[in-house]
Order: C-alpha cells, then structure tokens, then sequence
C-alpha cells in the first residue's frame, strides 16, 4: 500500500470563548498556516479536502457549510465532510490517496463548543429512545466509569490526580494549551469533589478552535521539498452502544484498532491519546501496551484543551510535530468519539 | 488506478410519511437485512459499515452512527458517518466505495436514513443563525427564485415542471417502494395544486419521508463470486463550490458541471445521452429535470425543458434516456437516503433487477445527488461490465 506523508499541521489556541468568531474565522489562521508550511497557496494546490464538525455544537444544520466558504472554493474541489472527529476526515483522505484519486489532501477539524453546555449536548447523540431522554450527560457517564474503575482496583485516585498532574506540566510547553501549570497530584487531591469521583481537574475544559493537516504521497512531499513524516498505520473500530454489555474498565475497540495499525511492529516514543477524562488515559494506555520508554501527551492532551472535533487530528499533528522535532522516531496518535471510549482510531506515524 | 468494485447486494424501506412501526435502529436495521439478503451474504461478511444522513436535527440524534452501532453489527468494527447536505447519500456510497476501490477493505456495507417524522425538517433547516440573514424559506423558498431565472433563460414553456411532476409519479407508479402512488396522475391535477413557493406548486415538490437504503460493495474477486448480476462501478466523481460568491452561476453551477466530466471521462462517456442507458438524477423539485438535464450535459443550455417535453427521459412515453424510474425523489425523500437511492437504483438498473421500473437491456447508468444551495455534488456511473 502507499505510503501517505504528514506534510503539515496546525492548532489554534483553545480557548474557552472565541466569542463572536465564526466557523470560518476558527479555519481560515490554521488554513493560512498549513499552507504556508507546505510551501502551497490554497485548497486548490491538493487533489482532495475532508473536513469534520459537529452542527450541534453551534447549533445549526449544516454548520460545516460555512467551512467551505474559508476554502477559495472557485473553481469548484474535490471536497467532503464527516459528522465526525477530523481524524476521521483524516482516514477518508487517506483512502483517497490509495485508490489513486488525489496525490494530496487538505484536513480540518474545528468546534465552537462555547455557545451551548457541551455535557448535556452530547448526552444527545445517545440512543433516543432509552437514554438521550434521561439526559445523561458525557461527565456522568464518564464517572461511571471511572467509579467501576476504582471499585475493582484497577486504578486509584492518585493514579488519575497524577494525569492531571502531568498533563498541566506538560502544557506548561504548549502554547496552544487552555490549562498549564505547576499542579502537583497532592493539589489535584486536594480538590473538592464535582460529579464522584471526577474532580473538576479530572474533565477536559470547554474549548473552542480548529486545526487543520495537509497530507500527500512521498512523491509529492519530496516534489514540495518539505519536511514530512510518514502515516505507516491507521485503523479505527467501534463497541456496542449498550453501556452494560461493555467492559468499561478496558477499550477493546482501540487494542483492536492498535493491532490493525500495526502499533506492535516497533517501539513507540512518544503516544498522544484523547482521553478527555484523566481515568481514560489510563485505560487507553493499558489497551495500547504502552509502557515507561512511551511519553503519554507531551502536549498536555485534552485535558489541557479539548477542540471537539479537532483534537483527534490534532493528536496525530502533535505525534508528526515531535517526529519532525526530532524527538521521536515512532509514536502512536489515539482519537475517540461517543460515551466512554465507544469508538477509537489509533495512527501510527514514523520518521521518513 | 482505483481497484475494481461493485455493488452485489442493494435493500431498501418502503417510503412512506411515518415508519412508526419502527425505530430508527429498526428501520436502518430492515434496508441493511435486505441489501444482505439481497447479496446472499451475512453480517460476518461485512468489514465496515458506513452510514450517512442529513443534518443530525432532522432526528435531533447528534452523530448516530454511535447508537447505531449495534443494529448495524458493527461492534469491533470500523464504522464511518458521512454528511455532505443533500448530496450525502451519494457522498456516502461514494466514501464507501473507496473503502474497497483503495484496497483497503474486500466488502463493506454502506447505508444512509431520513426518519423525518422524528422530527421536522423545515424548522432544523431554519434556527436563526448569527451574523447571517434568517432565511425561514425552507429548500423550496430557496430554489424558486434559480428556477424562476431559469425559465427567463430558457424561455421554456410554464408547464415543463408540471410535466415533470406527473412524469416522475407515473414512473414512481411502478415502484411499489415509492413513497407516492399517484397511477392516474394527469397534468391538469399538478396545475391545480396550490402553489406553495411560485412557480413550484405542491404537487412539483417532493415528499417528506421515512426511509433507508443500504447497498453491499465488494471487490472484483468477490464480487465475481456473487449470486447475483454486480453493478461494476465505472466512475465516481465530487465537487463543492461555496453558496455564494461573486458571479456564481446558481442555475448552471460549475461544480455540477466539472463533476459530471470527471465522472464521464473515468466511463468513457462522451455524449451522455446517446451512450447512457438511464439515470437517476436528484429532482427534488419539478424544474430541476430540465435545469439538470443542461448541467449535466444532456441537452444543450436552454434546451434541457425540450427534452422532458419531447418524452425523452419518460418510460411511459418509451424515451430513450429514461430519466428517475424509480420515480426519483419526486416520489420518495427520506433526505439523507435520497441521494443513496439514486445511486442504488442506477445500480439495479444495470443490474436488470429494477421489476416493473426496468429500462430494458439498461447497461450503463448514472446515480446523481446534490446538497446546500446546489453547490454539493457527487456521480457515479455503474455498469453490467466491468469497462
């Protein structure tokens, strides 16, 4: 199969409020940048663009259609859209490239979460009919599972206050990111209660941003003369639905997707997971087998940031910026949408 | 070069106003058996699904392919969700499709739904946003203003959409999946329809529907093994464009155009209508025939509306480029399975499977939707041979 070059990636800052900033003001910076980076003018320099959003999250049909107005759309492109994570946009691309239809693909992922209360809007995309009328929301649900967690011994509160911990350090060398600083588990501990047994600092903050990626052949990368890094794996599955069948204390789905990206071929540096919830990072990092010689969100992850429908391609941005950084050969980028890691995509991408 | 693919398994709902016989699961669930049965397959045969819709607010289930899972038996599975407007239920096909022409997966299964009774879609295309104008026109208050252009262009006759209209029931006629069952339609009942958004009277627009449609694509060496005749597919093509900009020509877009000639040059199509056997393009309002019938490259600019009345696109009349048999989304629109339904009923077309909507001895044929102001488009053309 041909191999697909990351050729380049940008976030904007997540804040908790662009305010009046719309869809295509969030895009058009990330835009302006990955252009730049790749030495190109615009969406009519790549064969394909895929972009992914959530029209619930300003809270209009066909939110993603104001996108395309931040694209220089004239004359017409090759162009689709995934009511997903962009890291799915990302895989459709991908598959794009291989059947031979564009050599290069423009993806971009953006969210303004800020306008309505993110929980209790996602507790709407689960089933109608059984649970959305419960109004569960994604903190509760999320408790849940972290309380099964630490009822049978799996982890600890300390375990998740030292994700907090490290998470904020972390960020602390991020620029982007919405939560830095100097916290150490003892503070976390320290914090009251919010939904038992998560701490406010055990929750992704609200954020708003974009980010966007260009992707090409190797061909096309040299052609471009640009540094690039290579996508060698990718695949992603979804659980069941019913909440009660799943183990929540494991994700079989991402040691699935893992095995199907070939995560076990080489040894992983760095690993940028989506775990919005500080016992999810935990679960993700047992399901994907990494261990000590990984270092698990340099970045902070989202917990330090959480762009809905970006971070999943952002976390695959993060993996491409270390490697051309030159401080990881091969790391493993996780996404994952609905309730407590239903459905998980894991990339693995490798210095050229 | 895409790897060869196929359709070998199509299902599909009945259309109707209000499927309260089943749940949204229930109804996805019943056009993914059928397209299953219809391939002599099981869900262990199936690698990935992917599922399309139109926007989430017309059943108020944010990303539902998440609740869909289990009645689509994807657990442990890859599953994708398309959105691409109107046009999603090609775009879907179309991203399913890749999944196997990319050498990535042997036989995914794809389907797209509406269940617009869960909800109302005039009001979910309709919340106020800000920084824009508040259009509470709904799609109809929208296009009428193109259409009205049209017929200052074209200097068409006022009754080619009423022509349209009964053409596309009589056809829908012979579908019993078809939503609407109008077989003594006459002209003089469409013209007395209540005019709802000028020129477009009610019996010019398409239905509100309840629906699904779910086709299995497989790869050469499997699709070669299938019990039934496979729909090869010969082209695919997507364009966007913006909804506005300056100079946009809206009754004859650009991306309509460009996508149309991506997808005939990849089935070596040079003259649409001479070497087309059918299609099934998305009308989902009376005047769209004609209008496509230019776009697409059928007919001359301006003189698409001649074609309709001369019967050239009806089976009734023996026209020799039948144009929607199934009777097209003028007879049924579950609005995200629309654009699927084209594409699939293209496909049973070549497949000779179409019942009593059949184009005889049909070989090649093209699938057609578009979405959001007539700026979304994607084609494919699938055919008895492999090329």
């Amino acid at each position: 199969m041909k191999d697909i070059a990351i050729v380049a990636y940008n976030q904007s800052k997540a804040v908790s409020d662009v305010g009046p900033c719309n869809e295509v003001e969030l895009i058009m910076p990330v835009l302006a940048e990955v252009f730049s980076q790749a030495g190109i003018n615009n969406a009519q320099d790549v064969d394909f663009v895929c972009s992914g959003s959530c029209d619930y999250l300003q809270g209009a049909a066909f939110a993603f259609v104001a996108g395309v107005d931040a694209l220089g759309a004239v004359p017409p492109i090759k162009e689709s859209h995934v009511e997903m994570d962009a890291a799915w946009a990302l895989y459709e691309s991908m598959l794009k490239i291989r059947m031979g239809h564009a050599d290069s693909a423009l993806i971009y992922g953006f969210g303004k979460s800020s306008p309505g209360e993110l929980p209790i809007v996602l507790s709407q995309q689960l089933d109608p009919y059984y649970l959305a009328p419960l109004w569960v929301d994604t903190i509760a649900l999320a408790a849940m599972q972290a309380r099964m967690l630490l009822d049978q011994g799996k982890i600890s509160e300390r375990d998740m206050a030292e994700v907090v911990s490290r998470s904020r350090r972390n960020a602390r060398n991020n620029p982007n990111a919405q939560l830095a600083g100097d916290v150490s588990p003892e503070d976390v501990l320290a914090q009251p209660s919010y939904v038992s047994p998560l701490r406010k600092a055990d929750c992704p903050p609200v954020s708003d941003g974009a980010s966007a990626m260009i992707i090409c052949t190797v061909e096309k990368a040299k052609s471009w003369g640009v540094p690039y890094a290579v996508i060698s794996g990718i695949d992603h599955r979804i659980e069941s639905h019913n909440m009660g069948m799943r183990d929540l204390t494991d994700s079989v789905s991402t040691r699935l997707a893992a095995e199907g990206a070939g995560l076990g071929d080489g040894p992983v540096d760095v690993a940028e997971l989506y775990a919005p919830f500080s016992h999810q990072e935990i679960v993700l990092t047992r399901a994907l087998g990494l261990g000590k010689e990984t270092n698990i969100n340099p970045s902070g992850g989202v917990l330090a940031g959480n762009l809905m429908m970006a971070s999943g391609l952002s976390r695959i941005g993060e993996v491409f910026n270390r490697i051309i950084a030159g401080d990881a050969g091969r790391g493993v980028a996780h996404a994952t949408s609905g309730p407590c890691l239903q459905h998980n995509l894991v990339t693995v991408v490798e210095k050229a | 070069m895409a790897n060869l693919a196929a359709v070998v398994g199509i299902g599909q709902t009945s259309y109707t106003t209000k499927r309260d016989d089943v749940s949204i699961a229930g109804l996805v669930r019943e056009a993914a058996v059928n397209a299953l049965q219809d391939a002599d397959l099981t869900w262990d045969d199936i690698d990935a699904v992917i599922i399309g819709k139109a926007p989430d607010m017309f059943e108020g289930v944010i990303m539902p392919e998440i609740y869909l899972t289990d009645a689509l038996g994807c657990n442990g599975k890859p599953m994708m969700r398309v959105h691409t407007a109107g046009s999603v239920g090609g775009s879907t096909a179309l991203v399913a499709a890749s999944h196997v022409q990319s050498g990535t997966f042997k036989r995914v299964l794809t389907v797209a739904f509406e269940k617009q009774s869960e909800s109302n879609a005039m009001w979910a295309l309709s919340t106020p946003q800000p920084f824009s104008t508040h259009l509470n026109a709904g799609a109809g208050g929208y296009f009428a203003p193109i259409i009205r252009e049209y017929m200052r262009r074209s200097e068409a006759p006022y009754d080619v959409g009423i022509k349209v209209a009964m053409k596309d029931r009589l056809h829908g006629a012979r579908n019993p999946l078809a939503h609407l069952q109008k077989p003594d339609i006459t002209m003089k009942e469409v013209e007395e329809s209540f005019m709802l958004w000028d020129p477009i009277r009610f019996l010019e627009a398409c239905p509100s529907s309840d629906g699904a449609c779910a086709m299995v694509i497989a790869n050469e060496e499997l699709a070669d093994q299938a019990t039934k005749p496979p729909a090869w597919i010969r082209g695919v093509a997507m364009r966007s464009e913006p909804t506005m900009y300056a100079g946009r020509e809206e009754v004859n877009p650009q991306a309509g155009k460009d996508c149309a000639a991506d997808v005939y040059k990849q089935a070596g199509i040079v003259d649409p209508r001479r070497d087309l056997d059918c299609a099934e393009v998305y009308v989902p309002f009376s005047w769209y025939e004609p209008m496509w019938l230019e776009n697409l490259g059928f007919a001359p600019e301006g003189e698409g509306w001649k074609l309709t009345m001369e019967g050239a696109t009806s089976l009734d009349e023996g026209g020799d480029i039948p144009w929607n048999p199934s009777g097209g989304v003028l007879s049924s629109n579950p609005i995200g399975a629309s654009g699927m339904i084209r594409f699939a009923e293209a496909a049973r077309q070549v497949r000779g499977d179409a019942g009593a909507h059949q184009v005889e001895g049909a070989k090649l044929a093209m699938g057609h939707a578009y979405g959001g102001g007539a700026q979304f488009f994607a084609m494919w053309v699938v055919g008895a041979e492999k090329g």
